[in-house]
Parts: C-alpha cells; sequence; structure tokens
C-alpha cells in the first residue's frame, strides 16, 4: 500500500507543497511512532490535539502526556522532520495543556495494540482521575488482567515502571511481569 | 518583584529542587523498582517546574527563559520552600519528606484548579493527576515501613520527627500571597493545613506511627525559604545543578 506520505515523497516538494491538505497532515501524523512506546502512533495515543492550514502555514497543537515526558521534545522534533521531508516547511507546533491529556483519549484500536505489545492498556476513567487525596489508601484498586495470558490474577509492584505513564505488575498465573498503561 | 511572579517562582522552584535532589538517588535506591519510581516522580516534579518557571519567565517580562531561571539564580533568588532542600537522608527519610510534600502538594494543585488565573489553573490541572499517583505511593511507604519492623519502624518515626518542623511553611502565607488569594489566584495555603493533617493521622494510625503535634515551625516568623532565606544545604546542591550553566555559559546539548 502507498501511504500519503509516500506519495508525497515521491513528488517534487514544490509539487507537494502545492498539494497539502488537513489530511494529509494527518496521515504523516498518524504514520509517527511514539518514540517510548513505538506500537503506537501519536495520533492514537491522543497527543495531536488539531491540525489547521491556510495560506501555506500548517498549524498542529499537541499536549504532553505527562509533564515531564522526555518523549515530548522528540516527538516534536519528528514532526518538523517529517512535514520537511513532504516539503512543508512552514510548521507551527503549539503545545497545549488544556484539557490535560488523559488515556480516555487512547483510541480503541490503540488499546488492542498494547496488548498485543505485552502493556496492559489504561482503564477507562471517564476523564477523571481520582485527585480527592483526602484518603488516597481508599483509592479503588484497579483489576488489571495479564497480557500475556488475561489472568486477572495480578499484583502491582511499583507505580511507576520503565516510563512515568507507566505501573509495574506481575502475573500470579503466569509469573510473567508486565507493563500497565496507568489511568491517566 | 511582581507578586504573582514571586508566586510562580515558589511553586516552580520548589518542584526543581525537589526533582533535583530525587535525582540524587539515581542508582542508589534500595531496589530496581523504587529507584526508577523515586526518578520518575522527580522527573513529573521536574517538566511541572518547567512549566512554572517559563509561566514566571513570561510574566516578568524580562525575557528570562526556564534555564535563565533555574541555572542563573543564587541561593537567595530561589524560593523554594526548606523542606524539599534537605539532604535525602536514608530511604525512610526521602519518602517521610515525599509523604509530608505530596499531600500537601495533591491539595495545593487541587485548589489552584479553580485559580482565576487560567494558566495558573491548566498547569494545576495538568500537574494534580500526576502527584495523585506520587501521593498515593508515598503514603503506601510511610504505612510500609512504619508497620513493617522494628528497625524500619524506628527509622520512619525518626524522620517524621525530623522533618516536622519544616512542613509549616507549606501552609504559612506572608502578604504577597495574601494580595494574590483576594484576587483568587493564589490558594489559600492556610486551608490546606486541615485536610493535610487529617490525611496524615489517619495514615499514621494505619502505620502504627505516632504524629507529630508540636506548633513551632521553622520559617514561618521572619521569613523562610519562600522569601529566599535557606538553610545551608541549597547552595551546596545549586553549585552542583547550576555548575555546568556558570562554567560555560549558554552551552547547549
Amino acid at each position: 500500500m502507498v501511504t500519503a506520505e509516500q506519495r508525497a515523497l515521491a513528488s517534487p516538494a514544490h509539487e507537494a507543497q502545492a498539494a497539502v491538505t488537513v489530511d494529509l497532515v494527518w496521515d504523516i501524523l498518524a504514520a509517527i511512532p511514539d518514540p517510548e512506546v513505538p506500537v503506537v502512533s501519536i495520533v492514537e495515543l491522543g497527543i495531536v490535539r488539531a491540525v489547521s492550514f491556510a495560506n501555506h502555514h500548517v498549524r498542529i497543537e499537541i499536549t504532553p502526556t505527562y509533564s515531564g515526558c522526555p518523549a515530548t521534545e522528540m516527538i516534536a522534533a519528528m514532526i518538523r522532520e517529517r512535514m520537511a521531508a513532504v516539503g512543508i516547511q512552514d510548521v507551527e507546533l503549539l503545545t497545549v495543556l488544556a484539557p490535560a491529556w488523559t488515556t480516555d483519549w487512547i483510541a480503541p484500536e490503540a488499546r488492542r495494540k498494547l496488548t498485543e505489545f505485552g502493556i496492559a492498556p489504561p482503564h477507562v476513567v471517564g476523564g477523571r482521575v481520582d485527585v480527592t487525596g483526602i484518603s488516597p489508601l481508599r483509592r479503588a484498586k484497579v483489576v488489571v488482567p495479564c497480557p500475556q495470558c488475561g489472568s486477572t490474577n495480578t499484583t502491582l509492584l511499583s507505580q511507576f515502571g520503565s516510563t512515568a505513564c507507566k505501573a509495574q505488575y506481575r502475573c500470579e498465573a503466569c509469573r510473567e511481569p508486565f507493563d500497565y498503561f496507568k489511568s491517566h | 518583584m511582581n507578586a504573582l511572579v514571586e508566586y510562580l517562582l515558589r511553586l516552580g522552584d520548589t518542584d526543581v529542587v525537589l526533582a533535583e535532589r530525587l535525582g540524587e538517588w539515581v542508582g542508589h535506591g534500595p531496589i530496581l523498582e523504587e529507584d526508577i519510581a523515586l526518578t520518575n516522580v522527580g522527573l513529573d516534579l521536574l517538566g511541572q517546574g518547567r512549566m512554572w518557571l517559563t509561566y514566571a519567565g513570561e510574566v516578568e517580562g524580562k525575557g528570562r527563559s526556564e534555564d535563565d531561571l533555574a541555572f542563573l539564580r543564587d541561593q537567595n533568588a530561589f524560593h523554594n520552600v526548606q523542606l524539599v532542600e534537605l539532604p535525602n537522608g536514608d530511604f525512610a527519610a526521602t519518602m517521610a519528606r515525599q509523604f509530608y510534600f505530596d499531600q500537601a502538594h495533591l491539595l495545593l494543585l487541587n485548589a489552584l484548579t479553580q485559580s482565576t488565573d487560567a494558566r495558573v489553573a491548566e498547569i494545576a490541572a495538568k500537574a494534580v493527576k500526576e502527584v495523585a499517583y506520587h501521593a498515593e505511593r508515598s503514603a503506601d511507604w510511610v504505612i510500609r515501613l512504619g508497620d513493617g519492623t522494628e528497625e524500619s519502624h524506628t527509622r520512619m518515626q525518626n524522620a517524621l520527627d525530623r522533618l516536622w518542623p519544616y512542613t509549616g511553611e507549606m501552609f504559612s502565607v506572608d502578604e504577597i500571597e495574601v494580595s494574590l488569594v483576594t484576587q483568587g489566584i493564589a490558594a489559600d495555603a492556610r486551608e490546606l493545613r486541615a485536610p493535610w493533617l487529617a490525611t496524615l493521622d489517619a495514615v499514621c494510625a494505619e502505620a502504627t506511627l505516632t504524629r507529630p503535634a508540636s506548633e513551632w515551625m521553622q520559617g514561618t516568623r521572619r521569613g523562610g525559604g519562600k522569601q529566599g532565606v535557606h538553610t545551608e544545604h541549597l547552595g551546596h546542591l545549586l553549585a552542583e545543578m547550576q555548575f555546568l550553566q556558570r562554567v560555560y555559559p549558554g552551552a547547549l546539548w
């Protein structure tokens, strides 16, 4: 299959520039993998919030997943690189904070990909993580099924895993450790 | 100095200094999972601190970036609370400090999501979700060590007692904060202490620990960290944190 990006790459830069559409920009963005969870794209993760195009000027709004996520700057660099590769030079990247990113924006298809990759996908929290803080210990303990064997007999090892967005679990059935993409 | 700029520096410096302290644990955590967790918490705080400092620089309007503010100010120009600049001590002391701070931080950010300053509100809304995980984790550790062995219980109790006098600053206000509270921009830190104590009491009860009760607090009468008065420890921390930018000004990766 020839992707929109490959089509654009095949044509001279000035022609590609002339053919820029909002859909093309979305297609290019949808092909950019998340640097730390490469099985899903930055669009599937909900990082790209809006795209507009007018007078040869592309404007892309992105939102960070976690405040300190080191991938945020790399994602911005990757977006500029991919856009430049198809002749789109005039790109404005705008970081938006509100509404704050939530794992609820992760597409259903991406949740399936995460499971296949060995990462338990986040639970849907309806946009609300419990931040009341009065009784942090009373927070409902979620059941996280093992992405390897499907068992619900799993144990939280640490609230933080290989990245800030993931927690470490162990499956008591198959004894495999795994990452859980925390609800956020 | 503009009151909002100063308030933003208090928020940002507190995050950045604690992130730096937590970063000292890299490669020294008691177990791999906790080594990773300590630095992930530090990373969240660093990200939040960057957002506050960036905004402080914008409001100030003198062209100072987050990096200028983090790396080119001397210790008396830092406005973090003294609690976060204290040396890490052992794992119990680090988690006791984190517990005191996280519970207060969570309450503060929750209140700031209602700020009349839209930027303050949106940074707080972003940060509070991260801090909810910090607060849960540090409370879990206080219970685990408090209700653990005799050794871990003793260490945690000692840490709670030793750090206690540094918690008052998180709930004291000066005229700068009062003026911002009146405008609806800042949270009234005095109102956060009662719910904070309620959390501490619940966690200490489960942890078989005694919550310290002395009302004598560091830095709440004639000025503390928020006013730029620091312990001897901050200068040493900054010497390491700022070394590269001081010796090679403007150096980039």
